[in-house]
């Protein structure tokens, strides 16, 4: 047996570098993106004199305050269209008994399996026959292949676990099941809602595949679209200042979201995989 | 859980309107994923192009037959396949070791967790760009400190060289995906049994033994899930490999193959029989995965519903 002390020096020591691999990425974009002119290139790994020109110029280059935008519209349509179409799901999956149930579940856990380049050439002749190619209501609807099953899967596990005796007396009552979840489980579900619609959220903001091939003009395209296509005046090297200065800007919020609703994030992903 | 709600009366009575709460978001699923993946089964037996769709006239196994005797084809399968193994591989074993670290009883372990949690959050584009920064051949940060450290001798161009470009790739891919599988290993973790280790204690068994005998066998099913999660994940990996190295030949992955033939070739045919081809494998893992849930369910009795 080693001393205490350094078993617990040791300890402390994997912890740092656990933090250190997790966090120094994001540390350097934060750096980088301070950084103007010739000290970007400098490797020094202490912040000094900031700047923020870069951030600045990201804004006036492009129209990237629009494409902020149009990930908050189309993450925000999203959630709202999952959470509406998943919820009274999920009602009826969690709480009623009902043959084939099993097998809608099993067959939800398959749809989010699929690989999105699956069926990106059907997709397109969706969204085209609909006239949504270049529309920000195309990658909302294209979007819910994503997080549909996700949401009703998390939510029937969280429908789960309300308590019955309230549910019962509602019933006796005579409310319908529409009214039952409007007015009873729904402000029981806050946690859960809260908690699914930030998944749902945070896939929709995230999402690439979709939205580089559903969309043409800089106007109509989403954050990561954008900050893949960032190019240079001169083609050759790219602006890594703007590049980690975007970068930043749009992944700030999330990171504060995700340290905020640690717990509930955590409970939400770990629902449909581990408890299965 | 998933478990089956206790049958009772007002259940039996609201069976009638189950299909009546679940029919808008079954239409819903119908409409994004049944019907696009078989017009995309449809188009692999054709000769669709961007332009036309609908002039697509059916050719049988033709496209099929071009993409399997296309080198190019058959490198970006290697590839997804190698990238794969050996991500999947590097994330579950260094997932493990930190869901090992966070189970223990430590002040700030609350904060080490939202720590851990940073790089899932952070979009896979910003992940790919920052990386592609540190990973830079003349300013990188990577190659300053290993110039530092006296590793390397000279600077490396991680994400242009053949060799590397896919070391760079499954490096990004680790750090951005570990905490995935950190999250479900912990889950395991913590849903092990204590009077086991209880009992160990009594035997004074040492932590090794006890890592061997109890948690390592009591885990495998946390690990075999978090593994097929995250190697269902990897197989259809697209947006890292498409920023981070463009469509480099030798990191080229089925998915960006299936997209350039789509969109930059306008080949609809044999763009959609790529697509079909990946969706088959992640199918046949699936169908594996879905195999082994059924099973540990019906071993608890959860889905006798």
């Amino acid at each position: 047996m080693l001393p205490r002390a350094i078993r617990c020096g040791a300890f402390l020591l994997i912890v740092a570098a656990i933090v250190l691999y997790a966090v120094f990425p994001f540390y350097w974009a934060v750096v980088s993106s301070l950084r103007t002119g010739q000290a970007l290139f400098s490797t020094s790994l202490l912040p000094r004199d900031f700047q923020l020109d870069n951030y600045i110029a990201v804004f006036a280059e492009q129209p990237f305050g629009r494409n902020i935008l149009n990930s908050l519209m189309v993450a925000g349509l999203t959630v709202g269209l999952s959470l509406i179409l998943a919820v009274p799901a999920s009602y009826a999956l969690g709480r009623v008994t009902f043959r084939g149930r099993g097998a809608l579940l099993f067959a939800f856990l398959g749809v989010s399996m699929f690989p999105q380049v699956a069926v990106l050439s059907g997709m397109f002749e969706i969204i085209q026959s609909l006239g949504l190619y270049n529309r920000l209501l195309g990658l909302a609807l294209s979007y819910l292949l994503i997080t549909l099953p996700l949401t009703v899967w998390v939510l029937t596990a969280f429908m789960r676990e309300l308590p019955r005796e309230i549910e019962e007396a509602a019933v006796v009552d005579g409310a319908s099941p529409l009214i039952l979840i409007w007015r009873v489980l729904l402000p029981l579900m806050a946690p859960a809602l809260v908690a699914t619609g930030l998944l749902a959220f945070i896939a929709a903001w995230n999402e690439f595949l979709f939205a580089l091939t559903f969309t043409l003009s800089s106007e109509t395209r989403t954050v990561p679209v954008a900050i893949a296509l960032i190019s240079g005046a001169t083609g050759y090297e790219l602006p890594w200042g703007n590049v980690m200065a975007a970068s930043v800007t749009v992944t700030l919020p999330l990171v504060v979201l995700v340290l905020i609703f640690q717990r509930r994030i955590v409970a939400g992903l770990t629902a449909g995989a581990v408890k299965g | 859980m998933v478990g089956p709600p206790r049958p009772d009366r007002p259940a039996r009575r609201r069976a009638g309107t189950v299909w009546l709460l679940l029919a808008p978001m079954l239409l819903a699923l119908l409409l994004v994923a049944a019907w696009p993946l078989l017009r995309t089964l449809w188009f692999s037996f054709t000769d669709a192009t961007l332009f036309d769709l609908s002039a697509a006239r059916y050719v049988g196994l033709a496209n099929f037959a071009l993409l399997l005797a296309d080198p190019e084809w058959w490198r970006s399968v290697r590839n997804t396949l190698v990238f794969t193994a050996v991500s999947v591989a590097l994330e579950i074993g260094l997932g493990f070791a930190i869901a090992l670290v966070l189970n223990r009883e430590f002040p700030g372990r609350g904060p080490l967790r939202a720590a851990v949690l940073i790089p899932w959050a952070i979009p896979t584009v910003v992940s790919a760009k920052m990386w592609g920064w540190m990973f830079h051949d003349v300013y990188g940060v990577v190659n300053a400190i290993l110039l530092q450290l006296g590793v390397i001798g000279a600077p490396v161009a991680w994400t242009a060289s053949p060799d590397l470009a896919m070391a760079a790739l499954i490096a990004v891919d680790v750090w951005k995906t570990t905490p995935f599988a950190v999250l479900l290993l912990l889950a395991g973790l913590q849903m092990l049994p204590q009077d086991y280790y209880d009992a160990a204690e009594v035997d004074g068994a040492s932590a090794l033994s006890k890592f061997v005998r109890i948690t390592l066998p009591l885990m495998k099913p946390s690990l075999a899930v978090a593994a097929i999660f995250r190697a269902l994940d990897a197989m259809r990996m697209f947006d890292l490999v498409y920023v981070l190295t463009g469509s480099n030949r030798e990191t080229m992955t089925m998915a960006v193959y299936a997209r350039q033939q789509l969109f930059d070739f306008q080949d609809f045919g044999v763009g959609s029989a790529a697509s079909t081809l990946l969706f088959l494998v992640i199918a046949l893992v699936t169908a594996i995965y879905l195999t082994m849930v059924r099973l540990r369910l019906s071993e608890h009795g959860a889905l006798a519903g």
